[in-house]
């Protein structure tokens, strides 16, 4: 018996009480963006409430309380991932900001040279694709992609072949956004690691469903959003090695990030701050901190049985239904992509919509992926605490009443 | 028929359906009942740009009035564009680009989609008017 009650937890998300199209609502993408609960909304407004003041440098009181806020939000963030200190965890607005961070700082730094390479997969988000291709342009480097297996997962062994003296850097996401594929991180950090290669590992999907250890995964960089772990658009995070951050330069100028300016020549701040030019967004950091505090007390692991028990039985359901294409493997995490014979997956979602359940089609932000399965896109169901087995019951319903209009 | 009379009869056929399920299926239907368009035109330069799902256009004249062929790999958005080839096919040039087209708002079928497709639902009708203005030149 699953101990989790899912009930316990959906009333601390208002938005989940309302009817869509006269139904009630079936938030079924949570891969998109999660819902937030009510410490996450109570923090961002007794942050404007009590504290708002511009953070650092400040001698007044407000000033004071809102830095030790928003470095108190660092501190949680630092010990959730299990940094070694928290001036590994920089502030962003969010995963796709800390992947062109850390593209735009390499670019800075002295790291590549002709003829070096940049690995991704195949699995990935246009996010951790495209600023690397955009890295690779300018230095005139070269983008190799770890393809992609039938059953969605990389092919580690052609991974093994890809990786060389020429690599400076493997970049691959833990869980993929479209599929529900949880790639073996560790396995690939540790192999990218004996060719002295840098690694990047995009945790956007992966945070809100798994306790995450960055020392245990051992990358150099780990990236996540906070509107996919029940926190705020808007606030994002790039941990990242305290030696390597201390070595690149920064990206942006502005304010916070500088140690001492004149016309002549300005020396920049340490990091984390030289990377966090200008008015950071304060109140999505303290709120972030916030989810993350939340997560924590329902317990991540509680979290994650419940959520497989869903995918298990979304997936037997969808199997139970004519002409189905079930996309990733069957270990899949927060997602699962699917197809019918015939039908475009557009369609399915207007109608599914109708009926007051939210799922995502499209290609998910991942066209060379769809192009690689053949399709211009799939109907995702992504999961998260507060979903129910009655709504997989309903997504049922709703799926065979589309199916018999669309057919 | 004129163009509002045949705006109106089709209004007043989705007006027979009390249920959502009902319209749709009903424009789903007249999508089926489009003229066939045959694969070999679903090609670039009759792909309305901008839709979520392929929409192909193709506007000729005949006898001085506007032919229009049109298919899509969503059923939905085709039986969309059976609604304007209803409206608009067989009409002259010039009455296709005086037409009022706000009667798509009447159907009560806009505010059920997706903004992306009642965009497209835009640049269906100004692709039809664009082989219009062609036409009348």
């Amino acid at each position: 018996m699953n101990a989790f009650d899912p009930y316990t937890y959906r009333d601390d998300f208002p938005i989940l009480a309302q009817s869509v199209h006269g139904k009630p609502l079936v938030y079924l993408d949570n891969a998109a963006t999660s819902q937030k609960p009510l410490p996450v909304l109570n923090a961002s407004r007794d942050y404007y409430e009590k504290l708002n003041s511009n953070i650092h440098r400040g001698v007044h009181h407000l000033a004071q309380a809102a830095t030790a806020a928003h470095e108190a939000a660092r501190e949680t963030i630092a010990r959730h991932l299990n940094a070694t200190r928290p001036e590994e965890i920089i502030f962003t607005s969010g995963t796709t900001d800390s992947v062109n961070l850390v593209a735009s700082s390499l670019g800075r730094s002295d790291r590549f040279v002709n003829g070096d390479e940049i690995i991704i997969s195949g699995l990935e988000h246009h996010s951790n694709t495209v600023p690397w291709q955009m890295l690779c342009e300018r230095l005139g480097i070269t983008l190799k992609v770890i393809p992609v297996l039938d059953d969605g997962t990389l092919d580690l062994d052609a991974y093994q072949e890809l990786l060389s003296d020429r690599t400076k850097l493997v970049a691959v996401n833990h869980v993929s956004n479209a599929f529900g594929t949880v790639n073996k991180v560790v396995q690939i950090c540790s192999q990218a690691k004996k060719f002295g290669a840098l690694t990047f590992i995009d945790g956007a999907q992966s945070l809100p469903h798994m306790s995450i250890d960055v020392q245990d995964v051992d990358c150099d960089f780990y990236a996540f959003s906070g509107h996919k772990v029940y926190g705020p658009t808007g606030i994002g995070i790039l941990f990242g090695k305290h030696d390597l951050l201390c070595e690149l330069p920064p990206w942006r100028g502005g304010g916070e990030m500088i140690k001492e300016v004149t016309f002549e020549k300005t020396t920049y701040n340490d990091p984390p701050f030289k990377f966090e030019a200008g008015t950071p967004n304060i109140e999505g950091g303290i709120a972030l901190a916030a989810a993350i505090d939340y997560v924590n007390k329902v317990g991540l692991t509680h979290i994650a049985s419940h959520e497989s028990a869903l995918i298990e039985k979304a997936a037997a359901m969808l199997a139970g239904l004519d002409e189905v294409a079930i996309y990733g493997p069957p270990d899949r995490t927060g997602a699962i992509s699917f197809n019918f014979e015939g039908i475009h997956h557009y369609d399915l979602g207007t109608l599914l919509d109708q009926m007051g359940l939210a799922l995502r089609t499209g290609h998910h932000c991942c066209q060379p992926l769809m192009a690689r399965f053949g399709v211009s896109g799939t109907l995702r169901a992504s999961f998260a605490l507060y979903n129910t087995e009655q709504e997989i019951d309903a997504l049922e319903a709703a799926l065979k009443r589309a199916l018999m209009m669309l057919r | 028929m004129t163009i509002t009379e045949k705006q109106q009869e089709l209004l007043d056929e989705l007006d027979l359906f009390q249920d959502w399920t009902e319209r749709y299926e009903y424009v789903i239907g007249l999508g089926k009942k489009l003229a066939p368009m045959d694969e070999s035109l679903h090609t670039e330069d009759r792909l309305i740009k901008g839709c979520q799902s392929q929409v192909w256009l193709e506007s000729t004249t005949e006898d001085g009035k506007m032919r229009y062929l049109a298919d899509s790999d969503s059923v939905i958005t085709k039986g969309m564009i059976a609604l304007f080839v209803r409206i608009l096919d067989n009409e002259s040039p010039d009455d296709v680009l005086s037409a009022d087209l706000s009667f798509i708002d009447k159907t009560g079928l806009k505010e059920h989609l997706a903004p992306t497709r009642a965009n497209a639902l835009t640049l269906m009708s100004a692709q039809m008017r664009k082989g219009a203005l062609e036409a009348s030149q």
